[in-house]
């Protein structure tokens, strides 16, 4: 019985339908290959994935069965998300640049049968650890270097497509329709693993119904219709990319782009366009940076082109974006501005026709957040997490901040425990982790309420803002809120300072350790003819440290501004003699701080900073490039800096 | 038009058709001698390359493994000895001969066009392929379009195969080394050749790029059945990827066959350690 037209669809297969009756002549999807555009309407994605779908059946694929999902975005792979549901199997999509362990892990967990991937890289893994795994077919997409491969669990895409289409013609599209039409959304729609940086993996049991009334509510929030465009450039295994490229194009009807190739992505979103684009703040960032690098080798009249306008951009360009009253003169320059400088500006970005934009993941340095924005990008933030089918708080159009993460999403509930952690219960709220009863039990109360293991508060104006992991948030004695992460963050948007160590948990006050940023003070030192010999010199140079001070003062009168944060002024501060180094164990290899053993490492001069000296004398040993161990030694010098009263803010606002 | 459904080779199979099956000599050297004057570069050298084989020429430095190739390929004309190519004789051939009957070759030293784009070089690589002549191109209408679009269409595969999308339009003299010499490889494999000769393609690249350059070879090789004669001084490289190995030393042959049997090879040893000759 095929799906009745006025039925609401429930599951992605049923919009699949429902999308090739409404949109049939809309394009779907869009994937560069061969140097052109390729793409498919709703219509034809339909025929291409029932192919698939009865292919994958062919081959013995059960309701019920999971199915991991590796590579590239690939239209082929999203098409294996739909496929794999419109059977009643479920997709485990894997990130694709994990090591083959780590992959392992995730599918002999989720007991994947079946695997579809996109090429011999991800094939190779497969085999590699191929003994211990619960999967008994591999389907592919490029089948180069396939060649010699043993081809009897291995099957290219194209030959299980033949065998949906012959199985299409033995049976009619009956019994596939019949089965689409009976899932229902209650049913398990995606697995997702969280990454894991605590632990292993946890895998997120997403509904139909979680991501459907996720999708939507992100869709009314932010006015989205089948005329977006979006481009596909984030892992599949993240929930973000899952939401915004699959979910949400599903039940809005847009188009997804893929681009060429990961390298390709610069290129491809400028061609594309994208009108709704999600990105981490590492995108911006880097976008930013390209350009100004450029603008530096510009002609001395482009130069003082751009100079002037993005002065002025940053002057009004936010409030005309938010709506705010501007002088007439100044639309007038901001109007100029957009012709000669914002719109040629954007167009390289690749933002020319992007109505809403968003950021999300970490921590955005505010004057990137800013610039965008004074460009006239409607650039926003987000705060979400996979267990919450992403949304938990958005900002809404005109209440744009760069310090918070906005007001909760629709059909969103937020409150704050009274250790600080940040709780959440809405629609989208997962289902639970995949055979882990006790860690679902640990994360999600009885009436639905999910730990995020988040600390944060709501300012002022209904804005949540969200200060660091729960779990590091300690107190200082005197009872005030203790938040490294927060200060940290605050002090590592200074271009000049690359790495902080904030204590305080249990002390008197709050202390940091400094890491200059050698490129951005090295370049600097050039540029003020600052002479040195070598990173300790520089970092121990005294208008370094006037530096530094300058900083750490101007993040103090900050969190005097905040009632929450204003007790967790910095007093102390120094700048270490040796950058942090995941080669002596001080960061991760992800480039994150590892509190405990530097606390351990560098005890002496902690216990400086607290005993009120003025300078401490330390030996650290330092592991080379080459594995040969050394010494160094130096004399830190340690410094206070003032704090500010919080009235004192008060009275300068009011000013 | 979905591209995805067409899945023929990248290189098509316009010169595979020669009657030579697989395994069978498909270019073979006798008693070659070729001298500058008074400096004799090569001196009797015979060896064969089989259909579908990667073949290795290595020595030390002046051995002679250059202007071996140079002697396939026909820019040197070999004093004594013959080069049967696909069951044809020759003693002298013009480079754009060899070009046409399906010889395609890259260099020691990169020879690409600098202000050119990767895309403009791989498609100078389909010159001896283009059927309508000068004028009609430069018309550039009607059978001369259908055609550069279907010429197009060959070079995206090679850019596809070779993984340089996003180089595309960048001209080549702005890209790093690595990447130069993988266009060089895309011009050449653009003429869809019988036999290709690679000079050294991993000459000064880093592990990384090396690896690549590697994979790009094999997958050529097994992909697409094209046969592949290499001069590379990697010894690892030149062990993992051919099947069998032929050594010069001072322009003579004194090894030849599969990558142990030459690794066991006493006067290669000799040759590699520097023993002194007499």
């Amino acid at each position: 019985m095929p799906v009745s037209p006025d039925q609401e669809p429930a599951t992605f297969p049923q919009y699949l339908l429902a999308n090739a009756r409404r949109f049939g002549a809309r394009p779907a999807m869009r994937h560069k290959d061969y140097g052109i555009r390729q793409s498919w309407t709703w219509a034809e994605m339909r025929d291409e994935i029932r192919r698939f779908s009865l292919g994958l059946a062919e081959l013995g694929l059960k309701p019920g069965d999971k199915v991991a999902i590796a590579g590239a975005n690939r239209p082929r792979l999203y098409w294996a998300f739909c496929a794999v549901q419109a059977l009643g199997a479920i997709p485990v999509p894997v990130y694709s640049d994990s090591v083959a362990e780590e992959m392992a892990y995730v599918i002999s967990h989720a007991e994947a049968r079946y695997a579809i991937v996109q090429d011999q890289e991800q094939v190779d893994k497969l085999l590699s650890v191929g003994d211990g795994l619960s999967i008994e077919k591999i389907v592919y997409d490029e089948e180069r270097g396939l060649a010699g491969y043993d081809p009897a669990n291995l099957h290219a895409i194209d030959d299980v497509m033949a065998l949906g289409e012959a199985r299409l013609q033995r049976e009619g599209e009956a019994p596939w329709l019949e089965t689409v039409a009976g899932a229902r959304g209650s049913d398990l729609a995606v697995m997702l693993y969280t990454s894991g940086t605590t632990g292993k993996p946890k895998g997120v049991m997403l509904s139909f119904d979680n991501l459907v009334v996720a999708a939507k509510s992100g869709i009314a929030f932010d006015r989205l219709s089948e005329h977006e465009v979006v481009i596909a450039y984030l892992p599949l295994a993240w929930v973000g990319d899952h939401v915004f490229s699959y979910a949400q194009s599903y039940v809005a009807g847009f188009c997804v782009c893929c681009p060429e190739s990961a390298e390709t992505v610069d290129v491809d979103r400028r061609e594309i366009a994208p009108t709704y684009f999600f990105a981490p703040p590492r995108v911006f960032e880097n976008l930013l940076t390209a350009i100004m690098v450029r603008m530096e080798d510009a002609g001395r009249v482009k130069k003082a082109m751009f100079d002037h306008f993005i002065a002025h951009g940053r002057r009004v360009g936010e409030r005309i974006l938010d709506g705010r009253p501007v002088s007439l003169v100044d639309r007038l320059r901001y109007w100029l501005g957009d012709i000669c400088v914002y719109g040629p500006l954007k167009n390289r970005m690749g933002f020319t026709r992007m109505r809403v934009g968003y950021t999300a993941g970490e921590a955005i340095g505010p004057e990137i957040f800013r610039f965008y924005r004074s460009l006239g990008l409607n650039l926003k933030q987000l705060y979400g997490q996979t267990e919450a089918s992403v949304y938990i708080t958005a900002q809404p159009d005109g209440e744009i901040r760069a310090d918070t993460v906005g007001r909760p999403s629709p059909g969103v509930e937020i409150r704050i425990a009274d250790s600080g952690e940040v709780l959440y219960r809405s629609p989208g709220v997962f289902v639970g982790y995949y055979k882990n009863e006790e860690a679902t039990q640990a994360t999600k109360s009885a009436d639905g309420w999910v730990h995020t293991g988040d600390a944060g508060f709501f300012d002022a104006e209904g804005h949540l803002k969200i200060i660091d992991r729960a779990n590091d948030v300690g107190r200082l004695k005197d009872g005030s809120l203790f938040a490294p992460k927060y200060i940290e963050n605050k002090l590592k948007f200074y271009p000049n300072i690359k790495e902080v160590v904030a204590f305080g948990d249990g002390r008197d006050f709050v202390a940091v350790f400094l890491n200059i940023d050698l490129t951005s003070v090295g370049s600097w030192a050039e540029r003020n003819n600052v002479a040195y010999g070598s990173y300790q010199e520089l970092a121990a140079h005294p208008r370094v440290y006037e530096m530094m001070q300058r900083h750490v003062e101007e993040v103090n009168r900050d969190l005097a501004g905040e009632d929450v944060m204003a007790g967790s002024q910095i007093r102390r501060f120094l700048v270490l003699h040796k950058e942090l180094d995941a080669d002596d164990g001080e960061l991760t290899r992800t480039q994150k701080v590892r509190r405990s053993f530097i606390a351990e490492r560098y005890a002496p001069l902690i216990e400086a900073l607290y005993d009120g000296s003025k300078s401490k004398y330390v030996e650290t040993e330092v592991v080379f490039e080459d594995g040969r161990k050394g010494k160094i030694s130096a004399t830190v010098e340690i410094r206070d800096v003032p704090v500010f009263a919080p009235a004192a803010r008060m009275k300068e606002a009011a000013e | 038009m979905n591209v995805h459904a067409a899945r023929q080779g990248v290189f098509g199979a316009a010169r595979s058709e020669d009657g030579i099956a697989r395994g069978e000599p498909l270019l073979v050297v006798d008693n070659i001698s070729l001298a500058f004057g008074g400096v004799k570069a090569i001196t009797d050298v015979s060896f064969d390359i089989v259909k579908g084989e990667i073949r290795a020429i290595i020595g030390p430095n002046g051995a002679g493994k250059t202007s071996m190739l140079n002697v396939i390929n026909g820019f040197y004309h070999p004093q004594q000895g013959t080069i049967t190519f696909r069951g044809r004789s020759r003693r002298r051939m013009q480079p754009h001969e060899a070009a046409m009957q399906g010889i395609a070759r890259t260099f020691q030293n990169i020879a690409l066009f600098k202000g050119m784009t990767t895309l403009d070089n791989i498609m100078t690589g389909r010159i001896t392929l283009m059927k309508r002549n000068m004028l009609w191109q430069a018309l550039w209408h009607g059978p001369a379009e259908a055609e550069e679009i279907a010429h197009r269409e060959a070079v995206e595969r090679i850019i596809d195969f070779l993984e340089i999308e996003h180089i595309r339009k960048v001209p080549v003299g702005r890209l790093p080394y690595g990447l130069q010499k993988r266009v060089e490889l895309g011009r050449a494999l653009a003429a869809e050749p019988a036999l290709l000769l690679l000079d050294e393609p991993m000459a000064g690249m880093n592990l990384e790029e090396k690896e690549d350059m590697s994979r790009f070879i094999l997958d050529v090789n097994r992909d697409y059945g094209t046969t592949i004669a290499l001069i590379e001084h990697d010894m690892g490289v030149v062990m993992d990827l051919s099947d069998r190995v032929v050594v010069l030393d001072y322009g003579r042959k004194i090894g030849d066959g599969t990558p142990d049997e030459v690794r066991n090879n006493q006067a290669v040893i000799d040759a590699y350690l520097g023993v002194a000759h007499d």
